[in-house]
């Protein structure tokens, strides 16, 4: 262990002290599951959409590169223009240049987690252009000076008294205001000033069309729509595993996504961005950063196939009561525990741990990215790779010798049986009983099962 | 410097070569509904948006004239001819930012979608595609022939061969990112109605 590994427990203790924040983050990310399982149980094909998701998914990650060629050469053909970014730095230098091209200082942005991953915020900060997230749970945490803490609800760790509290001090709302109705009212205001002053507008990208160029951009408030067309300028940053390769997939995609991430039938707005807006220009940003890595692993390609919902984020029972930021990962939750450790293993060590391998994820997962396999998958590789903390490695270890051995089976479990009836509270729970933190040890039987049942067959005979 | 970019990208791709599956084939008779009308009202409302039915123009004046936002509005734009008080040109517009301040848009919708709510509208329907999201409340008037039971139908009714911006419109602006409430209104439109012509 060292100090630039995360612990996932250890940064969960501060999120599950607060235990009714715990409950409520809990009960709200269920309801959105519950919402999920209601719209997706109303269709019909929803197995067979997945499957084909899943499909489509596999065939585009195969043939890549000539996808990805194909949407080039159609999006230019449109009128606009490409780039490609092999990492974080790239990206970000690539969309300054543009920005400072047009002398632009003022952008409004819209939900975009692979700028997150690449940190582009505090880089244009730093070279003086003001970046509004105009998504109103990124404004929400942006103005906090956070991450987001889910893929798509980027505040649900916050209360509405916090954000009153915070719309009081930065945008004038009456103090000690906690309707939603008003602070979202006072947030469009102070948007809209922002929309209408903006000189580009900077979106993420939910599909790219390979037949046609296009790019697709799916959100309940507009907010990327507005940003770009008041604008002349638009960017869109992609991942280059966003392509699919044609129209009619969009079907598929669109069914899945707004149902599994909310239980909508589909987003309030879906736009379909073919060609810069008339006498403006649509820069599309295609961003590697890691992606053709991973699409090269044996064991962990088919992490690419996601397309971010956020339902595995949503039914995770870890991620539910420990909140996003114990991950301390760009993506959070299951997806984020297998795509954490394959960025950097040694710092996200952690993740594929923060697991009780219940299968959820897996089950829920709209294009059936075999999460909680990857994430048992990633526990063999940490042992493997030597990354697991010395204690852990130990303990491992020591489970492992005593179940490997019939009679040091028996033997332990004698000595459990005797020791947790005589021996102090002290000597039970203490620093090296993490599994008694938070619980108590069952009561011990005063026989084991097999001493029962020698017993049993003993008055049979 | 950016071609070279695409070069290393394309080639580190290429050097790992992945066993393709065929793509798929859709089915576009997925998800069918015996009254598609009906379905598409339902799901409309469902998701805060508002469906009406008219049997001509005036009819369609006569319903728009009921509605509250409509009589409260002060300036009224529209990209189909005959809807009454129509007092702010959309065509005059040069420059979006001038947008702000409509308070109603009407607009032609291409077709509806009866299985998520959804209208497809585009470019073609308006001078700026800012008046899909600007106006404080929007519209569509779409005609009660053109609705396709699911997207899959929608996708085979569109061509993307040109540069164009379209997109499917299923209710008004929301948000729910403060506590999982709700709100109709985040930064466009606050409310959608659609006019089965």
């Amino acid at each position: 262990m060292n100090a630039t590994s995360c612990n996932h427990a250890k940064e969960a203790d501060r999120f599950t002290a607060d235990q009714p924040r715990v409950q409520w983050h809990d009960q709200a990310l269920w309801f959105v599951r519950a919402k999920r399982d209601t719209a997706a149980h109303a269709v019909e094909e929803w197995e067979q959409l997945r499957e084909t998701a899943s499909q489509i998914k596999r065939h585009t990650l195969a043939r890549l590169p000539e996808y990805l060629e194909q949407f080039e050469e159609n999006a230019l053909r449109l009128g606009a223009q490409v780039h490609w970014a092999r990492d974080a730095d790239e990206h970000n230098r690539i969309v300054l240049r543009i920005l400072q091209q047009h002398g632009v200082h003022k952008l409004v942005k819209s939900k975009s987690m692979l700028t997150e991953e690449c940190h582009l915020n505090p880089f244009l900060e730093q070279h003086g252009v003001e970046v509004v997230d105009t998504d109103l749970g990124e404004r929400i945490v942006q103005l906090r000076s956070q991450p987001p803490s889910h893929i798509v609800l980027p505040a649900i760790h916050i209360k509405k008294e916090e954000v009153g509290q915070l719309f009081h001090q930065c945008l004038g709302t009456e103090p000690g205001a906690t309707d939603p109705k008003y602070l979202t009212e006072a947030a469009r205001g102070h948007l809209r000033e922002k929309f209408l002053e903006a000189q580009a507008g900077l979106s993420g990208v939910n599909f790219a069309v390979a037949e046609t160029g296009g790019v697709i951009v799916c959100t309940n408030e507009g907010n990327a729509d507005l940003g770009t067309s008041l604008p002349r300028l638009h960017i869109a940053c992609v991942g280059i595993e966003k392509i699919v390769p044609r129209a009619a997939d969009l079907a598929v995609f669109l069914r899945l996504l707004a149902r599994s991430a909310t239980g909508q039938p589909i987003t309030s707005y879906t736009s379909h961005f073919h060609g810069p807006i008339s006498g403006g220009e649509l820069h599309i940003v295609l961003v590697d950063n890691g992606r053709s890595r991973i699409r090269a692993d044996r064991q962990f390609w088919e992490s690419l196939k996601c397309i971010r919902c956020g339902a595995c984020l949503n039914t995770c029972p870890v991620y539910r009561r420990s909140g996003g930021y114990s991950y301390q990962h760009t993506i959070p939750g299951p997806i984020g525990s297998v795509l954490g450790p394959l960025k950097d293993a040694k710092k996200n060590y952690s993740l594929p741990y923060a697991c009780s391998l219940c299968g959820s994820c897996t089950d829920i997962c709209p294009v059936k990215v075999p999460l909680h396999h990857q994430l048992l998958t990633w526990r063999g590789e940490i042992v493997r790779r030597g990354l697991l903390p010395w204690r852990k490695w130990l303990e491992m270890k020591a489970v492992s010798w005593v179940l490997r051995n019939r009679r040091r089976y028996q033997w332990s479990g004698k000595l459990a049986r005797w020791a947790v009836r005589w021996m102090p509270r002290w000597m039970l729970y203490n620093r090296l009983n993490d599994w008694g933190k938070s619980r108590e040890l069952p009561e011990f039987p005063r026989k084991s099962f097999r001493e029962l049942y020698r017993n049993r067959n003993g008055r049979n005979q | 410097m950016a071609e070279t970019s695409r070069d290393t990208i394309l080639q580190s791709l290429r050097a790992a070569r992945l066993e393709s599956v065929e793509l798929p084939e859709l089915d576009p008779s997925w998800s069918q509904f015996a009254d598609p009308k009906a379905r598409f009202a339902q799901v409309l409302e469902s998701v805060g948006g508002r469906c009406l039915s008219a049997t001509d123009l005036p009819d369609a004046n006569r319903q728009l004239a009921q509605l509250p936002e409509f009589q409260q509005a002060r300036l009224i734009g529209s990209t189909v001819a005959g809807v009454d008080r129509v007092n702010f040109d959309v065509m005059g517009v040069s420059d979006p930012h001038e947008l702000e301040p409509l308070d109603f848009f009407v607009a032609p919708g291409q077709f509806a979608v009866a299985e998520n709510g959804a209208v497809w509208v585009s470019d073609a329907q308006v001078p700026h595609r800012a008046l899909w999201f600007i106006v404080q409340h929007l519209a569509l008037i779409v005609p009660a022939d053109q609705i396709v039971h699911n997207l899959h139908q929608a996708y085979q009714r569109l061509r993307f061969d040109h540069a164009e911006f379209g997109l499917l419109i299923a209710g008004p602006s929301k948000t729910a990112d403060i506590e999982q409430s709700l709100v109709i209104g985040a930064h466009g439109p606050r409310s959608l109605t659609v006019i089965l012509l």
